[in-house]
């Protein structure tokens, strides 16, 4: 079956929109539970200037709001139309690029993430106060694994498929580091306390969804190597920057072996892959490592475009 | 429905249903549910100048219109043949120009007209098929007259209305298709396919067809990426295809790819930023060249605007006559000229009986519905006339059937019209027992355009 390169661009970035949606709406979730447990040894608001810092933020925040709260950054960050990440426009975009597609991916999906976005379309602070923010939360990562669901279960698994979950993993994996890089920063300033420890980076875990696979995997306190080493290394925890770049690495060995972004990205996954922890942490600063990832990851997309003449 | 108090034959058994218990109770509810169905579906149109509400439903109507087998052949017989002559007149217009030299149509008409296409002239495209896709506008006046209002011979939309508004019926009134003979129309998309197959270029062996659309802002993009689902084939933009070496071909992720048969979606004048206009965005340069050589289908073809003007409409039923040998199965509306000063008169001195149009307008903009407007209106428009009569053309206003409706709270008749659509390709044209059905909400409104609070029904042709 042919596929038009926009067409695979396209679906390449729904699977980016909609899994941005699904991380923003588990960092709001984390942040706000982790607000309501003040940490005196932190800065005021410190959890939502690092909210703000994970989706790269902060400074047009700053720039829109004189004064920092609560309210305005969920607002922000939730129904903000000017706002390009926030979870509306995300998925106004994720509805907006499977419309332009809608005769190239199942009916039912496009049906399903538009019934989501007329659901928070004419969503606002007061609305999602109302609803509760927690509830807004869990409805949206419920919209978006439907959605998801919806196209690993009906649509054909042909190259337009793999351009999706392309996107996907790509995008999963530039969270996951986003996310450890902000709060390894924030959690590492902290003198260590057991207790203190545990909910905080519990919280980093929760956030996603990890708790319970850090559990299986160490039967074991919560330590923040142990945290970092499940979230960056792990192959089989489906947020791992090594899981990520792994499936990332297997499409693009399928699609076009011989292309630079198949180099690219087999390369990025065997950082991930063959390291141990104490090595990714001693040979190098653990912030320079991330960036360096997100850099990569970000040149890998780009030549995914290339390889691929989804531009020009 | 009804000719006095008679229910007339073909609503005999939809007259049952609604005789039952709780008939307007559900048919309430559905209507309710219908909306939301349609929402959730996306079946939307965007409206010009509307910024604030991008996306819109057109309103849908759950009471069907039903037409008997008998009156369906007639509507049927006479649109395959105005489009057989149309498709005639095209090729003799840029070609030998035989019906000119015959007298039987004057040549002051392509005399600076805008739609006559100078660069189609001695080309014939692939299969001689001009008009691959139109949607003729009818309208009923009285039980046995059928008035043709137009022939869309460029790019009609509406399609995949009928097609959405059947599933959509079925859905909401399953028992209502046990019990009448209504005949499918859901092999439309598999029909087209077959017309553009069938016409893509001489030597082609298994032609690859594609929708060709201006994008998602379009209005009608709901439209375009509906038929290219349906079809099976892929739904392009311009800049997704290129032309080299007089061959067009689309960009995939595995390099470039043939083309054959491009179904537009777009307007001449956009197709080819090289011949056309030079600011479209929307076309692919070199596009007309690789046209003209031969190399691809482009349906329907360019120049049909010369066909469908309103100018040209008066003649269609001597085409048929001159073409064809035959007699017109459909009428024609008689139409005024207004730059020639007896019919001008003529038509203003009955104002208030005539529907004054556009020569080249579309989407019931720009038109002057003489029996309702009040007489600022009418005097506003009377200037815009006389300061460019040739601009316009006027119509007796007709007195269309009426279609039962609903309407909040009862059912109430509506204006209603028709538009079936025919498909021609090398076998010759045929037309899906259906069409769209147009029905103007507003009570005692004739005016049935979606931008101008017209609604759609589902058009129940009963197959016995």
């Amino acid at each position: 079956m042919t596929l038009l390169s926009r067409t695979a661009d396209n679906l390449f970035w729904l699977g980016r929109y909609l899994e941005r949606a699904e991380n923003t709406a588990r960092l709001l979730d984390v942040s706000y539970r982790m607000s309501q447990m003040p940490d005196p040894s932190l800065a005021p608001h410190a959890e939502w200037l690092a909210a703000l810092e994970v989706v790269g933020q902060r400074k047009a925040f700053e720039k829109r709001f004189k004064k920092l709260t609560p309210d305005k950054v969920i607002a922000y960050l939730a129904v903000d139309d000017g706002n390009f990440s926030s979870i509306k426009s995300t998925l106004r975009n994720a509805r907006e690029n499977a419309r332009a597609e809608r005769n190239s991916i199942p009916s039912e999906v496009f049906e399903s993430l538009n019934a989501t976005w007329l659901g928070i379309k004419s969503a606002d602070i007061k609305s999602i106060q109302a609803q509760g923010y927690r509830d807004f939360c869990d409805w949206v990562k419920e919209r978006v694994h439907a959605v998801r669901g919806l196209i690993y279960g009906v649509m054909l698994q042909q190259d337009a498929f793999a351009f999706h979950r392309m996107g996907t993993f790509i995008e999963r994996a530039d969270n996951t580091a986003r996310l450890v890089d902000v709060k390894f920063h924030v959690l590492s300033a902290r003198k260590q306390d057991k207790i203190e420890d545990y909910y905080r980076w519990g919280a980093l875990l929760r956030s996603l969804s990890a708790f319970k696979s850090y559990r299986t995997v160490y039967r074991d306190a919560v330590r923040p190597m142990q945290v970092v080493e499940l979230l960056l290394l792990n192959p089989d925890f489906p947020r791992s920057i090594n899981h990520c770049t792994g499936v990332v690495s297997d499409l693009l060995e399928d699609l076009a072996p011989d292309t630079r972004g198949a180099f690219l990205a087999k390369r990025l996954h065997q950082q991930f892959s063959k390291k141990k922890i104490d090595k990714v942490v001693r040979s190098k600063n653990l912030h320079d490592v991330l960036e360096d990832f997100t850099d990569a990851s970000a040149a890998l997309s780009d030549q995914i475009a290339k390889d691929f003449l989804l531009e020009g | 429905m009804r000719n006095g108090k008679r229910v007339r034959p073909p609503y005999a058994d939809y007259a049952k249903f609604l005789r039952r218990r709780n008939a307007i109770d559900r048919i309430a509810q559905r209507h309710a549910q219908a909306d939301d169905m349609f929402r959730r579906l996306g079946i939307t149109f965007a409206v010009y100048g509307q910024e604030e509400q991008d996306e819109r439903l057109i309103p849908f109507d759950v009471v069907p219109r039903i037409i008997a087998k008998d009156e369906w052949d007639r509507i049927s017989k006479g649109c395959c043949q105005r489009v057989t002559a149309l498709n005639h007149f095209i090729t003799d217009v840029y070609g030998k120009k035989e019906i000119f030299k015959a007298g039987k149509v004057p040549r002051s008409l392509l005399k600076n007209n805008a739609e006559y296409c100078k660069e189609m002239e001695n080309f014939t495209p692939p299969g001689g098929i001009y008009t691959h896709i139109s949607g003729v506008d009818l309208v009923r006046t009285d039980e046995d007259d059928f008035y043709v209002l137009e022939d869309n011979l460029r790019c009609p939309s509406g399609v995949s209305y009928m097609l959405e508004n059947r599933d959509v019926m079925a859905r909401l009134f399953p028992d209502l298709f046990d019990q009448l003979p209504v005949a499918p129309v859901s092999h439309y998309p598999a029909d087209l396919l077959a017309v553009l197959r069938s016409t893509a270029p001489a030597r082609v062996g298994d032609p690859t067809v594609v929708v060709l659309t201006p994008g998602r802002f379009n209005s009608a993009y709901f439209e375009h990426a509906f038929l290219a689902d349906e079809m099976g084939v892929e739904l392009v933009e311009g800049k997704d295809l290129y032309v080299r070496k007089n061959h067009v071909f689309m960009r995939t992720i595995d390099g470039p790819q043939r083309v054959d048969v491009i179904y537009r979606r777009i307007n001449d004048d956009f197709l080819d930023p090289k011949k056309f206009n030079k600011d479209s965005m929307l076309g692919v340069p070199g596009l007309f060249q690789a046209y003209r050589s031969g190399k691809v289908t482009i349906a329907n073809a360019v120049g049909n605007g010369i066909a469908d003007d309103k100018a040209v409409y008066d003649y269609v039923p001597e085409m048929i006559r001159h073409y064809l040998g035959e007699e017109p199965a459909l009428k024609n509306v008689p139409t005024y000229h207004l730059k020639k000063k007896s019919e001008r008169d003529e038509v203003l001195d009955k104002i208030t009986t005539m529907v004054i149009k556009e020569v080249h307008g579309a989407g019931g903009y720009g038109m002057l519905v003489g029996p309702k407007a009040n007489k600022k209106e009418r005097d506003e428009y009377v200037r815009k006339v006389m300061a460019r009569p040739s601009n316009y053309i006027a119509q007796p206003a007709l007195a269309l059937s009426t279609c039962p409706t609903f309407d909040g709270k009862k059912l109430d008749p509506r204006h209603v019209d028709l538009r079936p659509y025919v498909l021609m390709g090398r076998e010759g044209p045929t037309v899906v027992p259906g069409g769209l059905t147009r029905v103007a909400l507003k009570k005692g409104s004739l005016v049935v355009n979606s931008s101008q609070g017209g609604g759609t029904k589902d058009t129940w042709v009963l197959s016995k």
